[in-house]
């Protein structure tokens, strides 16, 4: 470290490719010493909570699914639960396994996006996947065919792979049939080999080290991996319903530049920052997971806990093992519902909400009048919730690997930032940022 | 340009979701095919090289809501033969304009702790409202097939050949009955751009309008058969107003029935 000494770094992203979204990075050292880093967001803000209020609770789910096009699904899912906590029904049986069905779509197609065109190129060197396909033309095709499986199922269940039409609260307009379902089940029978060889290729991946002692948090369901439902839980031991989330997790605006952050307040009120995601999902649900895919976890190496970072594109593609076999049981087990949806009338009310988007826990709380006018509403994406995490990842790991030269050490904090595959068009709420021009 | 070199690809986004960009990455069976044919110069989504101007295609994404923007947009025409705008977003202002028909004062403070640290426009408008566009493709997102067709097109010089009537013809040519008369449901088809294969009424769904308005769409005379089928006027104003808000017609309608809302 020694040359390193009276040295300032600074490494400045204005503009991050390969993440949904826009934001950049800026990172300060000297010394060996993290002065400062910031996640640079600069999505413009898009305002839904505002855009929601006076519109009908029937319209959440279409409205709020444009907050992201990646994951569509994670905010219609999440909208209704709320709409139908705040009217007192649950959506169960068969409706909810189609939902769970679409879901399993949603993270097949997202993880499978991320791993192969947004996040194996930095791995291997790649500016991006068009650039990766010259040398590895057989694995793009294979991501690109199994990605297809996740659109298709969206497509099926869903109406549509980007921005669904067929979700309403209760359940759908239009339920397949199970002679559809059957058909696709072939389809997820293909990409449940492609699945597997992904997990081949990931192991061959060279992993950069960085460990770290994360607070995790996550859905937990008795006996579930948790996708659509569930209590959220810590690795220290918080269990609540989705209910209080707001009494544990906080989000603040913080004058210095980013956007908003979200902290989680423990038992001692001690303020703490925590991860959603994969890794925290792999972590505190291990056992809920296939025997296949807790099979593959083991051979790669994955067993919980995994603190490094950087394997949480294996840990994805163990979801996307895992989202496809539940697909498979979810079709086998089909029994076609009575009715398309269950009957729902609005009710001046609370709801919340909060299920596993790909990319972690997306909470959603809405504030109903009788006519079913939304009066307020709250959402909390889970890229404003790892946000600083990822912060103090790149703080650790420039540390770390502060000697090595500068385009070295900035590729790789790049790669730090997409192992959370931050969509940062969760601009709920994201500021405006000003680039420093040092 | 020389003339052997590939034409020149650029993608832009604005304020948006993403959607209508993840659209170019979800052609899986197209897309190495599409980056054969094109020199994909600027595509942060997908890749992080990037090439300077001047672009033969600039596809733009999204929305103009902020100062920055603006001055992006320009930039980008200037340094573009052909400007292709995807998506509602940038063809009408998208979901995010709904913010112009507020005070956006109580609109900041409704989200923000701090509304002081945000820089925004008071509105959120299509491209066309600040650069000349050359194309825009409508839809909510776009349609895929729509988007192979278009860039198809330019590649061969050729006017992309993009519908132009309402949905009802893509219902009529699917055998759906007819939403609106049978159900009961303020469909809006009729004055709605075809595209997306009339998904909404194959699932039993009322079209919510997600392609914007159809060229010469008669929306005064919906709006007053969704008034003769029993629907509110501030019900009528929502539809019109959730994805296009801004489009003329659209906006007028919006704009006539928000007002009479009290006397529901
Ligand atoms: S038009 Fe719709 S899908 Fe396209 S970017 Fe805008 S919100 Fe997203
Ligand atoms: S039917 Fe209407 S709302 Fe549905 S996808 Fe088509 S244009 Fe959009």
């Amino acid at each position: 470290m020694s040359e390193a000494k009276n040295q300032t770094k600074t490494i400045k992203v204005n503009y991050l490719a390969r993440v949904e979204g826009e934001g950049g990075l800026f990172i300060k050292a000297q010394n060996g010493k993290v002065k400062d880093v910031q996640l640079r967001i600069f999505e413009p803000p898009r305002f839904f909570e505002g855009l929601l209020v006076d519109r009908a609770f029937t319209e959440a789910p279409d409205i709020t699914a444009r907050i992201c096009g990646i994951c569509p699904v994670a905010y219609q899912m999440s909208a209704c639960q709320a709409m139908e906590n705040a009217c007192g029904i649950t959506v169960d049986g068969p409706l909810r396994d189609l939902r769970r069905l679409l879901y399993c779509g949603e993270w097949i197609k997202s993880h499978v996006l991320h791993i192969y065109m947004l996040h194996a190129p930095d791995f291997l060197g790649y500016e991006g996947v068009v650039q990766m396909a010259k040398d590895f033309p057989q694995e793009v095709e294979r991501g690109l065919r199994l990605k297809k499986v996740g659109n298709d199922l969206m497509s099926l269940v869903g109406g549509r792979d980007i921005h669904p039409i067929n979700v309403c609260l209760g359940g759908f307009y239009k339920t397949p049939t199970f002679r559809e379902l059957l058909e696709f089940a072939d389809k997820l029978k293909q990409a449940h080999e492609d699945a597997i060889k992904t997990l081949e290729w990931l192991s061959t991946f060279r992993y950069p080290q960085l460990e770290r002692g994360y607070l995790f948090v996550s859905l937990c369901h008795p006996h579930e991996y948790p996708i659509d439902r569930g209590k959220v839980i810590s690795s220290a031991g918080l269990n609540i319903d989705v209910s209080q989330f707001e009494n544990f997790f906080f989000e603040k605006h913080l004058p210095h530049s980013t956007a908003l952050h979200a902290t989680h307040i423990d038992a001692d009120k001690k303020e703490r920052d925590y991860l959603v995601g994969p890794m925290a999902r792999f972590n505190l649900n291990f056992n809920c997971l296939t025997p296949t895919a807790k099979y593959y976890a083991e051979q790669l190496g994955l067993t919980p806990p995994c603190t490094n970072p950087f394997k949480s594109i294996a840990i994805r593609a163990i979801e996307v093992l895992y989202a496809i076999e539940e697909a498979l049981r979810l079709i086998d087990s089909y029994h076609a519902p009575f009715s398309s949806k269950m009957p729902i009338t609005p009710k001046a009310n609370n709801g919340y909400g909060c299920t596993e988007a790909p990319r972690g826990i997306l909470y959603h709380r809405y504030e109903i009048d009788e006519q079913g006018i939304i009066k307020v509403a709250k959402i909390v994406p889970p890229t404003s919730q790892n946000q600083k995490i990822i912060e103090e990842d790149l703080r650790h790991f420039v540390e770390r690997y502060f000697s090595q030269g500068q385009a070295v050490l900035q590729h790789h904090c790049e790669q730090a930032i997409r192992n959370y595959d931050p969509c940062i068009s969760c601009a709920t709420h994201f500021l405006k940022l000003h680039i420093d021009e040092e | 340009m020389p003339r052997h070199k590939k034409p020149k690809l650029a993608v832009w986004k604005f304020t948006s979701c993403d959607g209508c960009q993840l659209s170019i990455l979800d052609c899986e069976e197209e897309l190495l095919a599409i980056a054969s044919r094109l020199e994909i110069a600027y595509f942060l989504e997908a890749s992080k090289r990037t090439m300077r101007g001047p672009y033969d295609i600039s596809i733009v994404e999204g929305s103009v809501s902020t100062p920055e923007e603006i001055k992006r947009i320009q930039d980008i025409r200037s340094n573009s033969r052909i400007i292709v705008t995807v998506g509602a977003c940038a063809a009408s202002g998208g979901i995010q304009a709904l913010k112009n028909f507020r005070d956006k004062n109580d609109f900041l403070s409704l989200v923000y702790a701090t509304p002081s640290y945000i820089c925004t426009l008071d509105t959120a408008l299509p491209i066309s409202r600040y650069v000349p566009v050359n194309f825009a493709l409508q839809g909510c997102p776009i349609n895929k097939g729509q988007l192979l067709n278009l860039i198809c097109a330019l590649l061969e010089g050729r006017t992309p050949n993009i519908p132009t009537y309402s949905v009802c013809v893509e219902c009529k040519l699917k055998g759906n009955i007819c939403i609106l008369v049978s159900k009961n449901a303020p469909c809006l088809g009729p004055v709605t751009q075809a595209g997306c294969g009339a998904i909404c009424p194959t699932y039993n769904r009322a079209c919510y309008g997600c392609f914007g308005p159809k060229e010469t769409p008669n929306a005064t005379a919906l709006a007053s058969e969704l008034k003769t089928c029993g629907f509110s006027n501030a019900d009528i104003a929502r539809v019109f107003r959730t994805f296009n808000p801004t489009r003329e017609e659209f906006y007028q309608i919006g704009r006539q029935y928000e007002r009479s809302k009290k006397s529901d």
